[in-house]
């Protein structure tokens, strides 16, 4: 299927050879003028773009303090140049994150510093050509946005602050990306990013209560527009859908019967991804977060609970309040949100959850924390709680788990390689290889402990796993969602053994 | 792109799948598999016609569980798996299947 060779895992953790250019001809497919029109953006490249975008450009760096001490901060240290899994995987030197960076920052010492005016050859600065804006176009849409590499820089540059710039100046001057823009058309037209309308979705959760009814013998709800209901639920769209994101789906509605609350989805706000965040839209995110405001007002809930989605929910911890807020008419008694691993492991701790762990024993586990959740949320009440409280709860339905090698997970986890808009068959070349710091580390823990399965919290490491891991080895199969785990090991009250 | 089909042009999008799902038909179809490498045969199409079936009365193509629940009965409890299908379109049931089926390719965190 693939015409390109990834680097071996066994070498991975060497430094690549550099191979310039390797990767100049990864491009995603550019979004039609339906898609970019859909959201505000020109319908295609303006014939003006060169002075637009850097207008666009001054405009972001009044806008943001940060993207200007970005821009004028990095001391060329080096420290972040073996970071990125899309280095790591290509060895295409601009995928170094300060070349990453580089990009945009030349253009900004040409165009707003004094020295890159008058003397820019002397400064690295260079004038906005075509070739520049072909160069934004495919190694902005090589970054996933994980900051891992932030975690290394001494000044804490955020390189995906930075493609998110990038991105933003590129859809106003009409060159957006087919996969987010489309998408994002589809969350304000149909409710999600699948497009799965309200009468689709009612059906496959129909299907579902079905199958856990023969499985358990148990009439387990999976309600949506339940006026009234204490709880919404917003997760992302995959977990309808695919593979092994529903099984988490049947966890978290098993969860939600055996703790005896009422929930409901809801058909309006049928999505958690804000895909706005990639594009670095505030605008946009700011419409898509609205949504899960106004149904949770229309369907007068106290709570909001987000399902296993990564960006989702640090757009959800860290942005939701400002974009959305304030969120007064919840009930100020739980967190705002909530994540459905907070709630799953209260009710652990509190002892409801009868557990039989030994259905999970055909399997040893390992953990990858996501990106966005590791590096741009918390959960529970304490630092680190967003690695310990899953690790929590799949120690609490699974006798064998083990991790993967410290400086591959938690705060310095790998990305999946699908993050940050590029879970598109378009850019399965980049993904693949991105994915190669994490296959390496799993193959460790395979080799060494025997480890079978991989869990996640996240719909796109899910999806990017089940589609690269058979170029490593491993089956599509062995990912599975946290609340799969529960799903398996839970022993519901009434429930048919 | 676009499909020669019967002395006919019919308009595809970067990927492959048809603008306009209308002009769908059971010769492009077969035509769209070949540049899968997918050969036809009759559990091809019990899926690709469970699809279209479905995209009609929901407007986007089944959720792969629902797939195979529905393959399951048709064809047999050995055959209602992901595995089976992905046997029958390698490259994923949902995007590949659609795509000769002449249906918009399911977008998002899939």
């Amino acid at each position: 299927m693939a015409d390109y060779e990834t680097i071996p895992i066994n070498t991975l953790f060497e430094i690549p050879a550099l191979n310039p250019g390797a990767m100049k001809n990864s491009s995603p497919f550019v979004a039609a003028p339906l898609h970019q029109e859909a959201l505000g953006f020109p319908g295609e490249l303006v014939d003006d773009w060169q002075a637009r975008a850097i207008e666009k450009l001054g405009e972001l760096l009044k806008k943001s303090r940060a993207l200007q001490v970005y821009m004028d901060s990095c001391v060329k240290c080096g420290a972040c140049t073996d970071k990125c899994h899309y280095f790591l995987g290509t060895g295409d030197p601009k995928n170094m994150p300060v070349a990453r960076q580089d990009l945009l920052r030349k253009i900004y010492r040409r165009y707003f510093t004094f020295a890159g005016k008058y003397f820019p050859k002397l400064v690295g600065a260079e004038d906005l050509t075509k070739e520049v804006l072909d160069d934004w176009y495919s190694y902005f849409h090589q970054c996933s946005q994980c900051r891992r590499c932030s975690v290394y820089c001494p000044y804490g540059i955020d390189t995906a602050e930075i493609s998110m710039a990038a991105r933003e100046i590129m859809d106003h001057i009409g060159k957006g990306q087919k996969y987010c823009n489309e998408i994002l058309g589809k969350v304000h037209q149909i409710g999600n990013n699948l497009g799965l309308p309200e009468k689709a979705l009612i059906h496959t959760l129909a299907d579902l209560e079905e199958d856990i009814e023969e499985e358990t013998g148990v009439k387990v709800r999976i309600p949506v527009n339940k006026k009234g209901a204490d709880i919404l639920l917003v997760t992302p769209s995959a977990d309808f859908f695919a593979e092994p994101h529903v099984d988490g789906l049947i966890g978290y509605a098993k969860v939600f019967h055996q703790a005896g609350v009422s929930w409901t989805l809801s058909s309006y706000a049928s999505e958690a991804a804000n895909f706005a965040m990639f594009i670095g839209s505030y605008e946009q995110m700011k419409l898509v977060a609205e949504r899960i405001r106004k149904a949770a007002e229309e369907l007068g809930v106290k709570r909001i609970i987000f399902g296993e989605c990564g960006h989702a929910w640090r757009v959800a911890y860290s942005f939701l309040n400002t974009l959305a807020g304030p969120f007064d008419f919840l009930d100020s008694d739980y967190p705002v949100p909530q994540h459905i691993c907070e709630f799953t492991w209260d009710l652990i701790q509190k002892g409801e959850l009868n557990l039989d762990k030994s259905k999970n024993d055909h399997m040893t586990l390992t953990f990858h924390d996501s990106c966005n959740v590791a590096r741009g949320s918390r959960m529970g009440d304490s630092p680190g709680g967003q690695f310990k409280i899953p690790r929590a709860i799949i120690k609490a339905c699974c006798n064998n788990f083990v991790d993967m090698a410290a400086d591959t997970i938690g705060e310095t986890t790998f990305c999946c390689g699908g993050g940050g808009g590029l879970l598109t068959d378009d850019l399965m070349e980049i993904r693949t290889k991105g994915a190669s710091p994490r296959m390496q580390a799993l193959k460790d823990v395979v080799d060494e402990h025997g480890v079978t399965h991989m869990a996640a919290i996240c719909a796109i490491c899910k999806s990017q796993f089940a589609k690269v891991m058979p170029s490593y080895g491993f089956d599509m199969d062995s990912v599975v969602s946290v609340h799969q785990l529960i799903s398996n090991a839970i022993i519901l009250d009434g429930q048919v053994q | 792109m676009a499909y020669e089909c019967n002395g006919t042009t019919v308009e595809a999008d970067e990927e492959g799948y048809l603008t306009d799902i209308s002009l769908w038909n059971p010769e492009l179809a077969a035509l769209i598999a070949v540049g899968e490498n997918i050969e036809m045969g009759d559990d091809h199409w019990e899926v690709v016609n469970f699809l279209r079936d479905y995209y009609e009365e929901y407007q986007i193509a089944p959720a792969v569980r629902v797939l195979t629940k529905v393959i399951k009965k048709t064809l047999g409890a050995d055959k209602g798996n992901s595995k089976y299908l992905y046997e029958l379109f390698p490259y994923g049931p949902a995007k590949q299947a659609c795509k000769i089926a002449g249906l918009p390719k399911p977008t998002g965190c899939i």
